[in-house]
């Protein structure tokens, strides 16, 4: 065991965790933040997206210590009140079904818009399609997204 | 909380028995919500009347009404209780929801007696539809006996509008809020009959449009709490090996290292496989990965996809095999011995696996006395989930606890409680909470699949054109799985035979979204195709003949035609498909554009038309169709479970593949056509045409003929080259 020290959704945190422990588990059995998803354990479906400084990470695949010293951003870190563009826009769009990779699909979407405020849909396409969504929701993900981008232009 | 559970169950049987108004306070009587969470409730300590089994008013005029069903993506946690809101005249905005108790006497759907809290086969709206307008409009009914008291006014001169009662005479009216801060509780309650429902041009919030679904915020900030989510003091996790080959028996080899492992709390060893508790996650996965375990035997061992089709087919030919029957009228075979042109082909569907995005889990706590738990899971028979931990815990079901939670997707595999059973087991070895967890790995390999088949098709066709003879033999393993879908009811097939022919393969099968309606319709509409091609008819004109008697199916297929602008050709390099399909009283036509590039079918356009009845949601229908059509179009073009030896190949989404954001259209139209019907399933009704109108719009663009989902790259290159 070690303790590792980061940056999560604004506040330092240290835990105590063997430094191959993946950082999903860390995230949410340790620190409770339970809007990152565990779905497949190898980085195939994009559940447990999180922001290791800025970077959308698949955390499922990332051992704690790699972001020893880092920022990380959940669900739960990417807006104060739940009303990031995005999240505005899943809203409007009524996007969620199941809704248990939406945190994911939202994670991997702040990405692309932080780089790029008004993506095409096929890079919005090629962006997001490591994320599944077993209830097939892409249409008004793509949907959203555009509406987001589109409600940021000044 | 065990306590304040009981106590509200015995309240509200006693509110059931006096079918009364009474006195609750928020605090005592709340029941697990959604999101889970006790801490909330305990704050608010305000006066609210439970104005039936169904509804709370409080007196700042909050209501709060009861969800009996499980929450797994569908929405009918929203459209359930809009259904009675409408009737009781609540303003949406007062309105919260929680989940109902489970209590199936109370909150169950189906026939008195025989009443049941489960949610599969697209049934919650349709069977909650008449009771909850009936309980909503008792409701209106207290309120307005209240507000007759409170206003000093004969009952027949007040009318009610949003969460208030009004008397036009004196331009007088009363919240909902203020009469259930004063009311008094009626001797006997008041019944609501057919007649005191709204007539439904009078509808605000069945069939709006703006209603938005309560679950969706809490579903965009990682605050929506599935039961992976719930974590407990003292909390442990547990894990399973389970058998790689359905049936086969575990012997540990190597328990005493396991049991010193770091992290390790227990070792329980199970009929299915050996279960390991540890003091965290990965903790509980290294131990389940050290696991050395002999496996004996296994009902599946000798089932192999290679060749099962084979075995199938020659089930299917066999004429020394009578298989049951599931629909026939007239005489099939001699119509057909008798047919002017003779058509037939064998089409073919792959096991197919959930892949619900939640792999399975549940967590059990129980007391340490052993007499009594509490169950935190996601299910859709959360009565049977009690019962099955209860049985395994070996302790009364009303000694357990049941919480449900948001489903992280059901299609099927969450009516089974084996998950929960396999959480009783650990948390029974313990003194501890349990969080027992499924790999993906073990959600796929442990999988219970919707059955691959093999369904051959046979037509007679008479000097007119007309279909003669229809024989339909579907062949696999499953029994009903496989057929839930076969008969055409909206075809006129005045001589059929539909029927099955059993081959026992040992895997593990269960319902997967809409059963066998997605295999079961990719069959007939596609070989209804081929017979209208090989007759020189179009496809759509061809089903208007067949459908020339059932207008409510004809008007969904005009539509979608209508909508693909079907007479009018695609642009070059693409073709149209179109096909119909019926499920859970839904009526369901639709038609694909498609191109093919290098083996890869591209969908671009799906325009589908809907008769589900009256809608509650129609935001949502719309919503479910689309995944529906999606998932669909996924299952078509990739989902395949490969078994060598009875023995899963596919161990995760590496390997078995779903639909992506890349797959999806550039559009997607959908019309519900406008209907005072009762109101049908929406859950499944757009996902089987799409087998069938992919392949007929394949072979409206190649002319081959693909019979056998999924159409993966390599089976549609093989085609096209042949």
């Amino acid at each position: 065991m070690e303790d590792i020290s980061f940056n999560v959704n604004g506040k330092r945190t240290s835990v105590s965790a063997e430094p191959s422990t993946p950082l999903l588990w860390v995230i949410r059995e340790k620190l409770g933040l339970t809007g990152t998803k565990y779905g497949c354990g190898i980085a195939a479906c994009g559940a447990c997206t999180v922001h290791v400084d800025g970077i959308a990470t698949r955390s499922c695949v990332t051992p704690v210590s790699d972001v020893s010293g880092k920022k990380v951003t959940t669900i739960e870190g990417l807006s104060e009140n739940g009303d990031h563009p995005l999240q505005k826009a899943w809203v409007q769009e009524q996007v969620p079904q199941c809704g248990y990779c939406q945190s994911g699909q939202i994670m991997q979407a702040a990405e692309l818009l932080a780089k790029k405020g008004n993506p095409t849909r096929q890079e919005i396409v090629e962006h997001m399609n490591g994320v599944l969504c077993r209830c097939a929701t892409y249409y008004r993900i793509i949907k959203a997204i555009e509406s987001a981008a589109t409600g940021r232009k000044p | 909380m065990t306590e304040k559970n009981e106590t509200g169950i015995s309240r509200r049987g006693f509110l059931k028995a006096a079918g009364g108004v009474t006195f609750a306070v928020a605090a005592y009587a709340l029941l697990p919500k959604l999101p889970f969470g006790g801490e909330a409730e305990a704050s608010g300590e305000f006066v609210e009347k439970e104005i039936n089994a169904w509804v709370r008013i409080a007196a700042d005029g909050k209501i709060t009404i009861y969800n009996p069903a499980a929450e797994m993506g569908q929405g009918s946690m929203t459209a359930l209780p809009i259904i009675l809101a409408e009737e009781m005249d609540a303003d949406w905005y007062d309105v919260r929801i929680e989940n109902s108790p489970i209590e199936p006497d109370i909150y169950g759907s189906g026939s008195p007696g025989r009443l049941a809290m489960i949610t599969v086969g697209s049934r919650s709206v349709r069977t909650y539809y008449d009771s909850l307008r009936l309980a909503g409009a008792s409701v209106r009914k207290a309120m307005l006996d209240a507000g007759a008291k409170k206003l000093g006014v004969p009952v027949s001169e007040l009318t009610t509008g949003p969460s208030v009662v009004i008397h036009k005479k004196s331009d007088n009216r009363v919240s909902y809020g203020e009469l259930a801060g004063s009311m008094e509780i009626p001797a006997s309650p008041p019944k609501a009959t057919l007649a005191d429902l709204k007539d439904p041009k009078d509808f605000r919030l069945i069939g709006n449009q703006r209603v938005p679904r309560s679950d969706i915020p809490a579903k965009t900030d990682g605050s929506a709490m599935y039961s992976i989510d719930v974590r407990l003091p003292g909390m442990a996790y547990g894990m399973i090996s389970h058998s790689p080959v359905n049936g086969a028996k575990p012997s540990l080899k190597n328990a005493a290292s396991i049991r010193s492992m770091k992290g390790v709390l227990g070792v329980v060893e199970l009929d299915q496989g050996v279960g390991v508790i540890a003091e965290s996650v990965e903790e509980a996965l290294a131990a389940k990965n050290a696991l050395d375990i002999a496996w004996a035997g296994g009902e599946a061992r000798g089932h192999n996809t290679g060749s099962m089709f084979d075995e199938y087919a020659a089930a299917a030919s066999d004429a020394s095999r009578s298989g049951s029957s599931l629909d026939s009228a007239g005489d099939a075979a001699g119509a057909l011995s008798r047919a002017e042109k003779k058509y037939s082909a064998d089409y073919l569907n792959d096991h197919a696996y959930h892949a619900q995005m939640e792999p399975l889990n549940a967590v059990v706590s129980v007391a340490s006395d052993g007499k009594s738990a509490e169950v935190w899971a996601g299910s859709q028979a959360p009565d049977g989930a009690r019962s099955a931990a209860a049985r395994v815990l070996g302790i009364d079901r009303s000694k357990v606890k049941y919480n449900q939670m948001y489903l992280g997707g059901g299609f099927g595999r969450r009516s089974n409680s084996d998950y929960v059973e396999e959480a009783a087991a650990l948390a029974k070895t313990i003194n501890r909470p349990v969080k027992m967890m499924w790999t993906r790995e073990d959600d796929i390999t442990f999988g219970q699949f919707r059955p691959g088949s093999l369904q051959r098709m046979e037509a007679g066709v008479d000097s007119k054109g007309n279909i003669a003879a229809w024989r339909y033999t579907i062949v696999g393993t499953g029994g009903g799985l496989l057929t839930s879908g076969a008969e055409s009811q909206f075809y006129d097939l005045p001589n059929r035979l539909v029927e099955r022919r059993d081959v026992e393969a040992g895997i593990r099968t269960k319902h997967w979204r809409a059963v066998g309606h997605g295999a079961n319709k990719f069959a007939i509409e596609a070989f209804i195709d081929e017979i209208a091609h090989g007759e020189g008819v179009d496809p759509y004109e061809f089903r208007r003949r067949l459908m020339a008697k059932q207008p409510r199916a004809l008007k969904v297929l005009d539509t979608a035609a209508e909508m693909a602008d079907w007479s009018k050709p695609s642009p070059k390099g693409r073709a149209k498909g179109i096909a119909f399909a019926e499920r859970s009283g839904s009526l369901c036509a639709g038609v694909c554009e498609v191109s093919v590039a290098d083996g890869r079918i591209r969908v671009h356009k799906i325009w589908c038309a809907l008769d589900s009845g009256q809608v509650i949601q129609p935001d949502n229908v719309i919503a479910q169709s689309e995944g529906n059509m999606l998932m669909g179009l996924g299952n078509v073009l990739y989902e395949s479970v490969t078994i060598r030896s009875g023995k899963v190949v596919e161990t995760n989404f590496d390997g078995y593949n779903i639909a992506r954001i890349e797959d999806t259209p550039d559009l997607i139209e959908i019309k519900i056509i406008p209907s005072n019907e009762p109101p049908a399933g929406v859950g499944e009704a757009a996902l089987p045409f799409i087998g069938g109108a992919v392949s007929n719009a394949v072979f409206a663009l190649t002319g081959k003929r693909l019979r056998h989902i999924p159409f993966t790259r390599e089976k549609v290159l093989k085609e096209l080259s042949g």
